[in-house]
């Protein structure tokens, strides 16, 4: 089959919506577009069925045992803060602190600044150098102060994933709210609120190949039951914690990329595995001083990061780009001007962390796709090394950390 | 974000990519910019001894696309100017030429940087020969 370009590989920032997704949510745009709150006739009938659908095949996605339990929102960076002020606010009388990890996306690092700036105490956990939370240092940070655990499933840069029925076990030993965002999770791997004890789970459905502006916050009802403060006052909707008109297209979308997650997940992540591990394998058997970044066991079926010594991340991407779509932790590439937090987090030096690329593959990837990107990738690193200066002292036997370099 | 046909042109092509061998005459090596940073330069320049004039120039750098080309524009720029003009090269020239956004300006401040560092390396070494240059054509 002849390469179609470019090539995405940058499936962890998002994913193309499937077609029978597109299928699906096309009807509720035009002739079924009524409000699923209007009781009162056939539209909105119409609409409150659809929307139970979704509810239920999302709910079975991640074992939930009430569709009730599922919040929709504008996607996960909604459900993350909802998750977060809704039950620190909530659970203030009861104490202050938060214990979360040092390798949250934005989302969640952000939210739990601003509930630092309002009073709430946050310890953030660190990760080992595969990016593993110690079950035993979250453990640890609990006092009796804690109302919340926040742990993301996989992350969203190296993949790796938490051990998170155990954290769901201490969390609910301790009687302490847990939270996690499974962002990058759901749909890829099997998840179960129930199996895993999580009280609060984020999610976005364009990440599972469904549209962009969608997510869903799961709130435990029972065993235990979960309250949160609202962060959008209006009609009451979503069991009044998500108030406005409910993004019918959209969430008839989430639903049928659900449902699709769930029934190609077994097939689809043992093949992903491969196509990522034929990747993994013949980059690092052509590249000298290439790391793996994260955890090579515990990490998503499709997730990729290698750090490539000597050579600075965007000018990987510039070489690549005409043909392939990834993405890079390097500051050059962030919003921020920062290196990446997560890289720099697993404790290897801030240089590699400017150096680090990650390839995510989606369901779409072919073999034929892995083989021209790896090949691409190790010319364009060989190019990039033969004009890099580190490259050239390293090989001359000068240790860089003995020189003395001029930071600006 | 999109790169400006210049920087593409100078990362795709990039001139004067090498170094010169540690015993080459009238060399001037800069090294500027730290790894923790995402940007180092390494700039050369070979200097004819009785003329002044900069003959080669080479560079080697670690950084983005926009760091690559400011490196590689600065070493055209400074073939063929004595050491007295390569010192007016400034950062602003390389960012109007490259057309780089705010975002890129600290390339080509290193990029100045750098031929500051291999100026300064260079005058560094051959000192004595520039100040007995300077005594003979007082006394001539
Ligand atoms: C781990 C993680 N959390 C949260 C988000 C935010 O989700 P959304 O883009 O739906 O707001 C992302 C998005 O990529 C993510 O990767």
């Amino acid at each position: 089959m002849a390469l179609k370009f470019p090539i995405f590989m940058d499936a962890q920032s998002t994913t193309p919506c499937d077609q029978r997704v597109v299928d699906a949510m096309l009807p509720y745009f035009t002739e079924k577009f009524g409000h699923p709150a209007s009781r009162n006739h056939p539209f909105g009938w119409e609409a409150e069925g659809a929307i139970d659908a979704a509810r239920q095949r999302i709910a079975r996605l991640i074992g939930a045992r009430d569709p009730k339990e599922l919040v929709f929102t504008s996607g996960g960076t909604e459900a993350i803060n909802l998750a977060l002020k809704g039950a620190a606010e909530m659970y203030r009388e009861k104490g202050n602190h938060i214990v979360t990890t040092a390798i949250e996306q934005r989302a969640g690092l952000d939210t739990c600044k601003r509930l630092e700036r309002q009073g709430f105490e946050v310890t953030y956990v660190p990760v080992g150098s595969n990016g593993l939370v110690d079950v035993e240092d979250v453990h640890k940070a609990i006092t009796d102060k804690t109302i919340l655990i926040s742990v993301m499933f996989a992350n969203n840069e190296i993949g790796t994933l938490q051990d998170i029925a155990a954290l769901g076990k201490l969390a609910r030993e301790k009687g302490v709210i847990f939270h996690t965002d499974a962002t990058q999770a759901v749909g890829k791997v099997p998840v179960n609120v129930e199996a895993m004890a999580i009280d609060l789970l984020s999610c976005t459905a364009h990440l599972m190949y469904g549209p962009k502006g969608v997510g869903a916050l799961y709130v435990r009802r029972k065993g235990p039951r979960v309250r949160l403060q609202p962060m959008i006052d209006g009609g009451g909707h979503e069991r009044g914690m998500r108030s406005g008109t409910l993004p019918v297209p959209l969430i008839v979308g989430f639903g049928r990329a659900a449902e699709i997650c769930e029934e190609v997940m077994p097939e689809e992540s043992v093949r992903l595995a491969k196509l990522r591990d034929r990747l993994q394998d013949l980059i690092l058997s052509s590249v000298d001083e290439a790391f793996l970044n994260g955890d090579p066991e515990r990490r998503l079926p499709q997730n990729l990061n290698i750090s490539f010594a000597y050579v600075e991340g965007e000018s990987v991407l510039m070489g690549l780009n005409k043909e392939t779509a990834l993405s890079s932790g390097s500051a050059c590439t962030s919003a921020t001007l920062e290196p990446s937090y997560v890289i720099a987090a697993l404790g290897a030096s801030t240089e590699l962390a400017h150096s680090s690329i990650r390839f995510s593959l989606h369901r779409f990837n072919t073999e034929e796709e892995v083989e021209f990107v790896a090949k691409r990738t190790i010319e364009v690193i060989k190019r990039l090394r033969d004009m890099s200066p580190l490259y050239e002292l390293a090989k001359e036997g000068v240790d860089l950390k003995s020189i003395r370099w001029k930071a600006e | 974000m999109a790169y400006s046909d210049k920087v593409v042109d100078h990362y795709n092509n990039p001139r004067n990519v090498g170094s010169f061998t540690k015993d080459t005459p009238g060399v001037g090596t800069g090294l500027v910019g730290a790894p923790e940073c995402g940007d180092v330069m390494k700039l050369q320049i070979k200097v004819n001894l009785d003329t002044g004039v900069i003959e080669d120039a080479k560079f080697k750098t670690f950084g983005c696309g926009s760091a690559i080309a400011s490196s590689s524009l600065a070493t055209e720029w400074l073939k063929g100017r004595t050491i007295d003009e390569a010192a007016k090269i400034k950062n602003t020239d390389i960012v109007s030429e490259l057309k780089l956004p705010p975002v890129k300006i600290h390339c080509s401040v290193l990029a100045e940087d750098a031929i500051k560092a291999a100026l300064t390396d260079y005058k560094d070494k051959y000192a004595s020969r520039l100040a007995g240059a300077g005594a003979a054509a007082a006394s001539s």
